[in-house]
């Protein structure tokens, strides 16, 4: 038997072939009126998970949104200002925000992403420590600021002094790397769809960062994830805010240009 | 240059190499050398014949083989098998073993675009993590191994 392709396939016939492994695929696909054969990763879950992501009393991310909400008002550093003393309501101010990012940040001449701009905002306007990458307040205010977005197409890349740094994440993307000597594109252009092992390997899309990952038991950045493929691959990992992470977080966001966030998602 | 010719050029020279070197070639450093003819290692990695029974252990395993991550095979008991390459059932009638064992030694001799790794070669990857550099997936032995099990599969 020679494996079935379906990154290679029309996005018809792949839906199709997908639709009688995963029936929840199909259907998904169409009521969000996707004619190019994209789809996030919520649509390879089962139907338990999808409905913890659609209820937002059943959603456990929703927690660490309510703890972001308290952070937002909360007065910090040097300078005694919460973001909210410049920012006001988030719910206007912040309204697509997490769908551009990673951003452009002229100051460094280099895209920075969500995370790295809320440190960029605590050291230069609040005059207070960063965060610690993955910590649990840095996690929260992402995650609150990702929720403004939900719902809303991702915009990310669009900025034209974007373009050598989208290109680099893409070559990141198709690199076979690790003991494994596999690519992303492997797995997720090549087979998604396909069970690896128990886990039907989805197509990469970062639609709902930070997540709630029930394996995880906990929440995670799109970098904590980066990490794990590549850990499985056998790769080495950059430190968390390497350029290498950002520039592949930008290039994944750009690759789902106008899918619609999920910001606070579950995922297996 | 011939696989075969490439391997005897290898044993060869691999004598006069101070061992830092010793990695460029078909035989990742420190290991026993082979010859590749057409699209088969003929000659056991080994001189100690394969068990079968150790085999079929390294290929259920999640951190040794890792094959049932991409194949599935005549394994009832285990419930998470893969589905990104072929059943291994009858694997054994299909190919020889010396055509199974250069699809474990190195698969992307016969295609460059295959995603079944290199299970015994250190040369050619990339970003490898720190923990397993320049070391291969399988010893030599661990290849015998499995050659030896998958050449059972007959059905
Ligand atoms: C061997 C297969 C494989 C490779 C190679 C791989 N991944 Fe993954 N990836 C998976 C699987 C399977 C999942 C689903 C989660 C799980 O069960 O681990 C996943 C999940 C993801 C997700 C989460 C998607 C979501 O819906 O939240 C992203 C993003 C991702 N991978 C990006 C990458 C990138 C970038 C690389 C390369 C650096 C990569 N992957 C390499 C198999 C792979
Ligand atoms: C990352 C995926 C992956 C892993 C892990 C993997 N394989 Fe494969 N294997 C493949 C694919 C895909 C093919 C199909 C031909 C090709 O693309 O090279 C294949 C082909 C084969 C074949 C030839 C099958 C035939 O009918 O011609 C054998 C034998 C085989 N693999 C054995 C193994 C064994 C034993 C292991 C573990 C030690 C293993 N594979 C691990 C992906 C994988």
């Amino acid at each position: 038997m020679t494996p079935r392709q379906p990154g290679r396939m029309t996005a018809r016939a792949a839906l199709a072939g997908l639709a009688a492994a995963l029936p929840a695929v199909a259907c998904l696909a169409q009521q969000d009126g996707r004619q190019d054969g994209r789809l996030s990763g919520s649509a390879f879950m089962s139907a338990e998970t999808r409905e913890m992501q659609a209820d937002d009393a059943a959603n456990p991310g929703m927690l660490s949104v309510l703890d972001g909400e308290a952070l937002w008002s909360r007065k910090e550093g040097a300078a005694g200002r919460a973001c909210a003393d410049c920012h006001s309501d988030a719910a206007t101010s912040m309204r697509g925000v997490a769908a551009r990012f990673p951003a452009f940040d002229a100051a460094r001449n280099a895209p920075v992403n969500l995370d790295q701009r809320i440190n960029i905002c605590r050291a230069e306007k609040q005059g207070a420590a960063p965060f610690a990458w993955e910590s649990p307040e840095i996690l929260a205010l992402s995650a609150y600021v990702g929720l403004q977005s939900r719902g809303l197409p991702i915009t990310a890349g669009e900025d034209p002094r974007l373009a050598p740094f989208i290109e680099r994440g893409r070559g990141f993307y198709s690199l076979r790397q690790g003991q494994l000597d596999l690519a992303c594109a492997s797995c997720h252009d090549d087979n998604w769809g396909r069970l690896l092992g128990s886990s039907p390997i989805p197509q990469a899309h970062p639609t709902g960062y930070p997540i709630y990952r029930l394996e995880w038991q906990g929440m995670g950045s799109l970098q904590r994830r980066l990490r794990n493929c590549l850990a499985g691959v056998r790769a080495e990992p950059f430190a968390y805010g390497a350029p290498e992470y950002v520039e592949l977080e930008l290039f994944l966001m750009t690759r789902a240009h106008g899918m619609v966030m999920e910001t606070p998602a579950v995922r297996p | 240059m011939t696989g075969a010719a490439a391997g005897l050029v290898l044993a060869l020279a691999l004598s006069a190499m101070p061992a830092q070197v010793r990695a460029a070639g078909p035989a990742p450093a420190g290991e026993p050398a082979y010859a590749v003819v057409g699209d088969e290692i003929p000659a056991p990695l080994t001189g100690q014949p394969g068990d079968a029974a150790r085999g079929r252990a390294i290929a259920a395993s999640r951190q040794k083989g890792l094959c049932l991550l991409c194949h599935s095979g005549p394994f009832p008991e285990e419930r998470f098998q893969g589905n990104l390459a072929p059943d291994l059932a009858g694997v054994g009638a299909r190919l020889s073993e010396g055509r199974l064992r250069l699809r474990l030694v190195d698969g992307r001799r016969l295609d460059p675009d295959t995603i079944m790794p290199s299970y015994y070669r250190t040369d050619g990857l990339n970003r490898v993590g720190a923990a397993w550099r320049d070391r291969t997936l399988l010893t030599a032995q661990e290849i015998e191994d499995l050659v030896a099990f998958l050449a059972t599969l007959r059905n």
